[in-house]
């Protein structure tokens, strides 16, 4: 809990990495100034891009203490608005799922590169990165938490999958070897509370250690301020479990 | 993208984004999220030119019973025309 005789500082900047394919990929990184260590985070945006939101989101991790990465997965679409590059991301059905999965795994390796880092990294990701948080602490080791915030398609019907979604996130359940948080809002249309609670059955059917919270009168994006759909009570609550779960998981 | 309903479509004409006009040659429509439009799910359409970037983009986001509308009132005009033989001048 902060004090305010506290001393606090952070540094929050742009950097950049290696996608999986090599490439240059720009992220986002906040941190608290310090030795630490600190535990790690990985935040991946979602459908509306790698903006402002995003960015805020990521120096509330820092502010409460975790060194955080949020890498731009649209960086393949070119650079402009995060609106416009979105949009040209929506027209193309997404990022492909590997592609994902890889920039998100360079992402938690860059943290635990970093001295001050102190060898846990979690994930964290709302709408398409609440998905994508699932999908890729299923596909790859390294992560030590996963926090799901209203990850549509989670739960895919075989009409569903594409090119760039060949395989539902939920059938890699018996992969995923850490513990998640899921948010969730009643009212969503994606996912509903019937893809949830299948989710819920898998992760039970498998043994996997994961609590699940379901808000009445919330929808999809809860936590989004600048929209229609915010919801004060249920934001602040889900804001206090997410810092609950991780410092459970993430601290040494 | 996260209902995945999109579909793109040729379009030949020209659009006035933030830069000014551009010659654009696809609309992507699709069913999902919208920026700026206050619901969970909008018809949205982007008249673009990926040739020029992401920036060449006219974008609207509209509600069910407008897109329908629109599309409606779309074919009645183009309707009219043709009747009146100002089509292909």
């Amino acid at each position: 809990m902060y004090t305010t005789d506290q001393y606090e500082g952070m540094l929050a900047e742009t950097v950049a990495i290696r996608g999986g394919d090599g490439v240059r990929v720009l992220a986002y990184c906040a941190r608290p100034l310090g030795e630490g260590p600190f535990p790690g985070v990985v935040l991946i945006h979602h459908m509306p891009g790698w903006d402002e939101w995003y960015r805020e989101a990521t120096r509330r991790f820092a502010h409460h203490g975790y060194v955080a990465i949020s890498p731009n997965l649209y960086e393949r679409f070119g650079h402009g608005s995060p609106e416009d590059v979105a949009a040209a991301v929506r027209a193309d059905g997404g990022v492909p799922d590997d592609q994902a999965v890889a920039d998100l795994e360079a992402s938690m390796h860059f943290l635990r590169a970093l001295p001050f880092v102190n060898g846990k990294v979690g994930v964290f990701g709302t709408c398409s990165g609440g998905r994508h948080a699932v999908l890729v602490a299923s596909r790859v080791s390294g992560f030590d938490a996963v926090v799901d915030c209203w990850g549509g398609g989670v739960v895919m019907p075989d009409d569903q999958l594409t090119p760039q979604r060949p395989v539902a996130p939920i059938d890699y359940t018996a992969d995923l070897n850490c513990p998640v948080l899921g948010l969730f809002g009643a009212e969503d249309h994606s996912p509903t509370t019937d893809e949830v609670a299948v989710h819920e059955e898998a992760l039970k059917r498998q043994g996997k250690e994961f609590e699940f919270h379901m808000y009445e009168g919330a929808g999809h994006g809860f936590f989004y301020y600048h929209r229609p759909s915010y919801r004060q009570a249920q934001a602040v609550d889900g804001w206090d479990k997410i810092w609950a779960f991780l410092g459970q998981k993430l601290s040494n | 993208m996260c209902t995945m309903i999109v579909q793109k479509v040729p379009v030949e004409g020209f659009g006035r984004g933030s830069d000014g006009w551009f010659d654009m040659n696809q609309a992507n429509v699709s069913w999902d999220h919208p920026f700026h439009a206050p619901e969970e799910h909008a018809l949205n359409i982007d008249f673009v030119n990926e040739s020029y970037g992401p920036g060449a983009r006219v974008a609207v986001e509209l509600s069910f019973e407008g897109a329908r509308q629109l599309v409606e009132t779309i074919q009645a005009v183009l309707g009219e025309a043709e009747d009146r033989g100002l089509i292909g001048e």
